[in-house]
């Protein structure tokens, strides 16, 4: 479980956080929904200990978070494999071209991100938070370019992991496709909607 | 055109100029012909000395940059790191940036043999360019990529070979490339004044002493020579090291 208590937070003059209340379940699948720039990924960011509130308290009852960033955020000079391999213990190396197969990137392993296509870096990212496993997935905006058919593939394997989920998304689709609860949200600063 | 084809028309028109001007002022003593610098330059290839010299002034003036090399990476991680260093380093490495040749060339004739003031030297011009240049690229490294480092739980050696190191590698050996060539003609520049036995910057001094202008000549055309396959052997060897994938 998240436990987030009166938190407050902003970056210069702007508002994020106003003394700002939540708990999250600490199992399932959770998507968190609100417009673009209300704050939702600030809270991923505080949850996932990247910043730290300006006030209040976070307690966080996970000991391992994984975090799907909003961007891609691959190593560049990595090939697929390696970028996935990088997270992983070293007697667990091949994990990952088994993952990245599973995800449809068998044939990718030794290409660069530059030669990948958006869609194909999404699905690096979201291999590299997979492999490196934790009880926690924090998921921003994952299928960010992808088709719908593969965004069905995609979620139903994810669920398989039987991890608890956090999932930032914009699409009524996508929040359909979880099937697990959804949070609404608003702001800045970040509030609960209806 | 191809290429080496332009490249050998445009020595051979320079070549043309340098004859005519030498034809003209008639004087071997200011300005002596092609002809006869290439007489003295094949003249002093059949000497031993003329290597011993030529190899000394390489490994003196490469041992300086190697140890200039090492210094800048260090005070670069330093500064980088601990802003206690920046603070005690960086204006001492602005000065030594802003301080002519000269200068310290004098100082370190006072201080140290004459043999190690051409190292010492190149030593003094290489530093500040790498620290600077590696400095910059350290800051510069993307913080999403710290970031992600930080959520995967990457150890430090883990964060250094896998993030750090292939973000500054290019600015670095661009850095190295420039300095190489700074190095080089500092060095040189102070075995003329420092006038250590067998050296490259000897021999100009003392051609110019004698008036052997063909020789002085002789001599710089080394020392370009060089210049130039040193420059492009360190192109060559950093851009190999680039297009490694890691």
């Amino acid at each position: 479980m998240v436990r987030i208590r009166d938190v407050t937070l902003s970056f210069g003059d702007k508002l994020v956080l106003d003394r700002f209340s939540i708990e999250l379940p600490g199992e399932g699948v959770i998507c968190l929904s609100g417009p673009s720039g209300c704050g939702k990924t600030t809270l991923f960011r505080l949850i996932a200990g990247l910043i730290r509130p300006q006030s209040g308290e976070i307690s966080v009852g996970f000991n391992k978070i994984s975090y799907m960033f909003q961007e891609d955020r691959l190593l560049p000079w990595l090939s697929a494999l390696k970028n996935v391999e990088a997270v992983l213990p070293p007697g667990e190396k091949d994990r990952a071209g088994l993952i990245l197969s599973e995800l449809g990137l068998g044939g990718e392993l030794h290409a660069l991100p530059s030669e990948l296509s958006g869609g194909m870096k999404r699905r690096v990212a979201l291999a590299r938070a997979l492999a490196f496993g934790g009880d926690l997935l924090l998921l921003d905006e994952p299928f960010t370019g992808l088709e719908q058919e593969l965004m069905e593939k995609l979620a139903a394997y994810i669920q398989k992991q039987r991890r608890t989920i956090y999932v930032i998304t914009h699409s009524e689709k996508e929040i359909e496709l979880w099937g697990g609860g959804t949070i609404r949200l608003k702001g800045p600063p970040l509030r609960l909607g209806e | 055109m191809p290429r080496w084809l332009k490249t050998a028309l445009a020595a051979l028109f320079w070549l043309a100029l340098w004859s005519a001007a030498a034809l003209y002022v008639s004087q071997e003593l200011i300005l002596p012909s092609p002809i006869s610098v290439l007489g003295t330059l094949l003249e002093l290839c059949g000497r031993p000395e003329f290597w011993k010299a030529a190899l000394l002034s390489l490994l003196r003036i490469f041992g300086g940059f190697a140890a200039g090399t090492l210094l800048g990476t260090l005070l670069a991680v330093l500064t980088a790191r601990f802003e206690l260093m920046d603070a005690l380093f960086s204006p001492l490495i602005r000065i030594v940036r802003a301080t002519p040749v000269a200068s310290f060339i004098i100082l370190a004739l006072l201080w140290m043999g004459h043999a190690l003031v051409p190292a010492f030297m190149a030593m003094l011009m290489v530093t500040p360019i790498v620290w600077e240049s590696l400095r910059a690229a350290i800051e510069a490294v993307d913080p999403e990529l710290l970031e992600m480092a930080f959520i995967y739980r990457f150890g430090s050696l883990k964060r250094i070979k896998l993030v750090y190191i292939p973000s500054v590698l290019s600015p670095y050996a661009a850095s190295l490339a420039t300095a190489v060539g700074l190095a080089w003609k500092s060095g040189i520049a102070a075995e003329v004044l420092s006038l250590p036995r067998l050296a490259i910057g000897t021999n100009l001094y003392y051609s110019k002493i004698y008036l052997e202008t063909p020789s002085l000549f002789a001599w710089t055309i080394v020392v370009i020579l060089l210049s130039f396959i040193l420059e492009e052997l360190f192109a060559h060897l950093l851009g190999k090291g680039r297009k490694k994938r890691w």
